[in-house]
């Protein structure tokens, strides 16, 4: 510990510099195996049989047998791509309503003058944090009135108004950091707003706006509460759903096909966080939100 | 937010560039000139407030419809007796004052403050060691950074709840890996005493999204500090004690806040490993999980709408607070 007191830090005794990355290594990947060990186990499990489960600790699948996903993929009233269906359409048409909507109100925040919009402004952040519980008793009222229960509208319209605050407030810190010189320079040719937020701005977002397409995909597909609420008949089952719902039915007899549906289930965003990571950790980093 | 505000107007409206060439002293010149002049004045700045406004129309009509519009029916609802089916018939404070003699709100909001007053210290605990250990130059950060991101993706959803329940249940993971050493375990979400703890533990397991905004603060601190307490000899202790852990003040302030906001909402999770009931004896009874049972089993909705303002006074307060203690520990440079 002393040894680099008297030197840049890097060219410290490189011995002892060495043994500590090795350490240090050492003490990520055991953390790092401990943390995700439940993960594996439960990929491993899915292709065990369910007496086995319960007494099988190790990862190490000893026979690889598909029977859960088979078996469990039927077990409920509709096929399990049913529900998973159920759950795209909703997350696709989230996402798409959400850069839509939330990209025009950020440039309008961001790149446009007009009175009040520092009002605006503040209400929109105040939003941010509003806990979805002080709405959700009153949406229910309103969309059971308008007959939208059992029905994907109270799920996706939102989206569309740009109910997400989060991503009008992360398209706004983006838009702010392009040079204005751009769409000054098309202002000056003539170009209208709208075509400078379509063909200037949008296409300079992409990062911003991929970052909201991961996240928007990821929490509605994870999204449990207004769902759970908003969608009360089998027939409109989401996956998340589906699978609580698999869960009350089978209890802990069917451990095996739980575990297979539920890896199904996380697939997608299995796929996203490989594909978006780069844009799932700088957002998180720049906007400091999960 | 202002800070284009004081910008000029952009310099020219769109009719002049093309200002001499044409139209010269022909018959029409005035009425030409005056049709061309009155979009002129109320042009740039006109159209512009005019875009702005079409811009956001979709978030005005979202803000009143589903937002502004259900906060005010909440509001008006928390004094309502509505059971949904039957109008809202106004009954003042009494929503409130059953909250006061209601032994299942009190044990829920007691389950919720310990929930989130362990769980988030774990968390952001986690996030720190993890992310002072990443900082500067390990090989793989990227990879590393990934693997610890990943549960605060995954843990948000009904399939790790799913895995929870059989981890922490009687002949599940935890208990097999006990065994090995000859311990014979409970079952851990049926035991009233350590169904909560399963729930800290989950929420422990997201340290993942506070540790990357922690690596992003830790970039933002100059490294020739440390240079300069290398010079002055300080141990390494010394030099995240006294360099680190004050410049990282604010970010550390910004996790709890979030964090704690975020923790006082948990409710997928309480659900599926209690199977929607908060059960064993109300242990796992989360307060938003109490009030889906109020609201949406018991369409009991006046009362959910006066636990849902309790909800938002209690979120609020506590944010407040934050900000006040802030002030004895955050470090804003100068």
């Amino acid at each position: 510990m002393a040894t680099d007191t008297l030197t840049a830090p890097g060219t410290a005794g490189r011995r002892d510099g060495r043994a500590r990355r090795l350490g240090k290594h050492a003490l990520l990947i055991g953390f790092g195996l401990v943390m995700l060990y439940p993960l594996l186990w439960m990929v491993s499990s899915s292709f065990k049989p369910t007496e086995i489960i319960f007494r099988d600790p190790s990862i190490w699948p000893t026979e690889i047998d598909f029977s859960n996903y088979t078996e469990g993929w039927t077990a409920l009233t509709h096929p399990f791509h049913y529900y998973m269906w159920n759950s795209a359409v909703i997350a696709i048409l989230s996402v798409a309503g959400n850069l839509l909507s939330c990209s025009l109100a950020a440039y309008a925040f961001a790149r446009l003058r007009f009175r009040g919009r520092n009002f605006f402004f503040a209400i929109m952040l105040s939003t941010l944090m509003l806990p979805i519980h002080v709405l959700i008793v009153p949406q229910y009222v309103l969309f059971s009135q308008l007959d939208w229960i059992n029905t994907i509208l109270p799920l996706v319209v939102p989206k569309f108004l740009a109910h997400d605050a989060f991503f009008i407030f992360l398209m706004v810190q983006f838009i702010r950091g392009l040079p204005r010189e751009l769409d000054e320079a098309a202002r000056i040719d003539g170009c209208g707003h709208f075509r400078i937020y379509w063909r200037i701005i949008m296409p300079l977002c992409v990062p911003a706006l991929a970052t909201s397409a991961v996240f928007t995909f990821i929490w509605t597909w994870n999204d449990f509460f207004s769902q759970l609420i908003f969608l009360t008949d089998p027939d409109q089952y989401t996956m998340p759903i589906a699978l609580r719902s698999f869960l009350d039915a089978q209890g802990e007899t069917a451990w095996g096909q739980l575990f297979a549906m539920s890896i199904v289930g996380l697939a997608p965003i299995f796929g996203f966080f490989l594909a978006g990571q780069r844009y799932l950790t700088q957002g998180v980093a720049t906007t400091g939100f999960k | 937010m202002s800070d284009r505000v004081g910008a000029p107007p952009s310099s020219s409206p769109p009719g002049t560039q093309d200002p001499a060439p044409v139209a010269p002293v022909r018959a029409g010149p005035d009425r030409g000139a005056q049709r061309r002049r009155k979009p002129r004045e109320t042009s740039p700045v006109r159209r512009e407030g005019r875009a702005g406004y079409l811009f956001l129309l979709p978030w005005f009509i979202g803000m009143v419809a589903f937002t502004i519009g259900p906060i005010l029916g909440s509001l008006y609802l928390s004094f309502t007796k509505y059971p949904l089916l039957k109008p809202p018939e106004w009954i003042g404070l009494a929503n409130f004052r059953r909250m006061l003699e209601d032994p299942r709100l009190h044990k829920a909001l007691w389950n919720t403050v310990q929930y989130v007053f362990v769980s988030v210290p774990l968390q952001l605990i986690l996030a720190l060691a993890l992310a002072m250990l990443l900082n500067r130059g390990v090989r793989g950060l990227a990879f590393y950074r990934s693997v610890y991101y990943l549960p605060s993706l995954l843990a948000g959803s009904v399939s790790i709840a799913i895995l929870w329940r059989q981890i922490f249940g009687a002949d599940g993971l935890i208990n097999q890996i006990l065994a090995l050493f000859g311990i014979e375990g409970e079952s851990w979400v049926q035991h009233p005493d350590f169904a909560l703890g399963t729930l800290v533990l989950l929420n422990g397991w997201t340290f993942g999204a506070p540790m990357v905004i922690f690596l992003a603060g830790l970039r933002q601190i100059p490294v020739s500090l440390y240079e300069a307490a290398d010079v002055d000899g300080a141990s390494r202790w010394t030099k995240f004690r006294h360099i680190t852990l004050p410049l990282l003040t604010p970010v550390i302030f910004f996790n709890l806040v979030m964090q704690m906001i975020g923790a006082f909402q948990s409710f997928t999770q309480a659900f599926v490993v209690s199977g929607g009931e908060g059960g064993p004896v109300d242990s796992t009874l989360l307060y938003t999980l109490y009030l889906y049972q109020r609201g949406f089993r018991a369409f009991d909705m006046g009362y959910a709408s006066a636990l849902a303002w309790v909800l938002l006074a209690i979120i609020a307060a506590l944010t407040a607070l934050n900000f006040l203690l802030a002030k004895r520990w955050v470090f804003y440079g100068d």
